[in-house]
């Protein structure tokens, strides 16, 4: 899988919205397999759009998204999907599925129509599992599951769908302090699976541990976009979310330093 | 492993129930005579091939045919509309059906008459609550305004329904269309089968083949098609594979309700909430269902009890139950 050649997905001029009201404008966006990319941005700015055009279930108003230069327009349901994964905010599963059937269900791009998973999809289920480091989870129920668990076992599934693109909505929303930096060491490790992941956070901080490029969303419009750690400057933080924002750097630790925010509270 | 099991103890169980079922009745058969009839196709009791084949061996076979049915498209309605608490009628299926049976009755149409009106009459109305949907538009969650629209028809057809009852005789008219809506299955005879069954298999088919696709859209229809999944047409796919098999069934039955909401509950319980294995199983749990409740109908009193209430009064205690257990635990 680390060897395919880098594909991009690429969003040009695209204007968002739907019933006839622009949501956000003129939009340039590539994202690159094997990268990682980091949506700021306030609530209600068009993240969820963005998300949705992307994801085909709304079309861009004028402009084109492209994957490896073809339209997705011209993707059938089921290409797409051998493409693009999806790992929504809220899992919602009215029956106890188990939890490996849950992840098989992303082989389900993979099947005939009428065919169900065999050994072969069993296996990549188990090994993105394991890689997950949820495999004692397998036969436990997915309704039973903490937030955490849950989130994990959709990302799972998202990589059993070996799609070249994940989007994340959220992926750390409602988890506790200890569950979010699982969630975000797990998608920084899969950089070495040749995907390209873009995620929406509430956190600055997430982009400057994970993200090779950093998307800003102010007023319908993509306000900043690139490495993190030249775009996100307490004038951007502030611009965008309204506060005060330092930023400075990790004290030296060993390797690496890594830049920080911490929002200031007394002024 | 555990899947298969279940599925074999089911077809014994189903095997064991037949045998003994039919020999009772108002003609009791003793196991003996039976086996040795069963075996060497030799008895001495001449009216014995003529009662069974005649009456009760499809009564037997058309009470597993309709228990199943309704169990098995109270699974897939449960699995597509996200939702465990819908049943095979929640597009006015029955009440369509009702409809149709009670214009037939009116109007003094022979039995092929009754049924023919009442299955036109159940994919009637199951048709207009889709089209209404489909007007309602793109805005909404498809699934909600399909169960709303449902809801609309299955009304609307109750009133039209009560007012044809208003206006028939109530001598002889009345009453039958009140018998027709209880439910009963003591008319169907060989030659029904063979419209049933081909009916049933040609519904049912294509619902196992989908079976799998069937868990993916549980989780909603953005994931759904995220998962390469088509939506919309597997929504159309198990309405209209439903509705014929349920039609169809009503036709010859009359109204068995709580079948199709109640069994796939136990079934689930059983074999899990895999489609793959809970679609058969919930076919044979329904089809041991009504084969248990079908014979008490006919043999606990002199008289035949019309099986929707016998279906009612174990089905509400069971749910009950069912809704205080699934308090406490996701089922």
């Amino acid at each position: 899988m680390v060897t395919e050649r880098t594909i991009s997905l690429e969003l040009k001029n695209a204007d968002l919205g739907y019933g006839g009201r622009v949501v956000l404008r003129d939009v340039n966006l590539t994202i690159e397999s094997g990268e990682i990319v980091c949506l700021l941005g306030p609530n209600g700015v068009g993240k969820t759009t963005l998300f949705k055009t992307i994801l085909g279930f709304i079309k861009p108003m004028t402009g084109s998204i492209a994957i490896d230069e073809t339209d997705i327009t011209s993707f059938s349901l089921k290409d797409f999907a051998r493409l693009v994964a999806y790992v929504p905010q809220n899992h919602h599963s009215p029956f106890p599925y188990k939890v490996r059937d849950v992840v098989l269900f992303g082989r389900t791009v993979h099947l005939g129509l009428f065919a169900s998973p065999g050994a072969k999809d069993r296996k990549i289920a188990d090994s993105f599992l394991e890689l997950l480091e949820i495999r004692h989870l397998a036969e436990r129920s997915f309704t039973e599951l903490s937030g955490g668990e849950r989130q994990m076992v959709i990302i799972a599934r998202a990589l059993t769908q070996e799609a070249r693109f994940i989007i994340l909505d959220e992926p750390t929303s409602n988890l506790d302090y200890g569950n979010q930096v699982r969630v975000i060491r797990k998608i920084r490790e899969l950089r070495n699976h040749a995907v390209g992941i873009l995620m929406s956070t509430h956190l600055p901080d997430h982009a400057f541990m994970i993200a090779s490029k950093v998307v800003v969303m102010d007023h319908g419009l993509l306000y900043r976009c690139g490495k993190p750690e030249i775009t996100l400057t307490p004038e951007t933080l502030k611009k965008i979310y309204g506060v005060d924002v330092q930023v400075f750097d990790t004290p030296y630790s060993g390797s690496c330093t890594r830049k920080v925010c911490a929002p200031v509270i007394s002024l | 492993m555990k899947g298969f099991s279940v599925i074999v103890v089911c077809l014994l169980t189903l095997a064991v129930l037949s045998f003994i079922s039919t020999g009772i009745g108002r003609y009791p058969v003793s196991p003996g005579t039976l086996l040795t009839w069963a075996l060497t196709g030799k008895c001495t009791d001449d009216n014995l091939p003529v009662i069974l084949f005649n009456i009760r061996l499809p009564r037997l076979a058309g009470a597993m045919a309709a228990g199943g049915a309704l169990a098995m498209s109270g699974a897939a309605y449960q699995g597509m509309f996200r939702n465990p608490m819908v049943s095979p009628d929640i597009l006015g299926v029955s009440s369509g059906a009702g409809f149709g049976a009670a214009l037939a009755i009116l109007f003094s149409l022979p039995v092929a008459g009754i049924q023919v009106c009442s299955f036109v009459g159940g994919i009637t109305a199951v048709m207009i609550a889709v089209s209404i949907s489909k007007t309602i538009g793109r805005s909404h969650d498809p699934v909600l305004v399909l169960v709303l629209s449902g809801i609309i028809i299955s009304s609307l057809f109750g009133a039209l329904l009560s007012m044809l009852k208003y206006v028939a005789d109530p001598d002889d008219k009345l009453p039958a269309i009140t018998y027709w809506l209880m439910g009963s299955l003591a008319n169907i005879r060989m030659n029904d089968l063979s419209v049933i069954l081909p009916v049933l298999l040609a519904g049912s088919i294509p619902l196992m083949m989908v079976s799998w696709r069937l868990n993916v859209l549980s989780f909603g229809e953005d994931e759904a098609r995220s998962l390469g999944v088509h939506t919309g047409w597997m929504r159309a796919l198990v309405i209209v594979c439903s509705t014929l098999v349920t039609a169809c069934i009503i036709s010859y039955s009359g109204i068995i309700g709580w079948v199709g909401l109640i069994v796939p509950h136990l079934a689930r319980f059983a074999a899990g909430p895999n489609h793959r294995l809970l679609l058969p199983t919930s076919f044979l749990f329904g089809a041991i269902f009504m084969l248990v409740v079908d014979t008490i109908a006919r043999s606990v009193v002199s008289v035949e009890i019309p099986i929707g209430i016998i279906t009612a009064i174990l089905g509400a205690p069971f749910f009950i139950w069912f809704l205080k257990r699934s308090s406490q635990k996701s089922w």
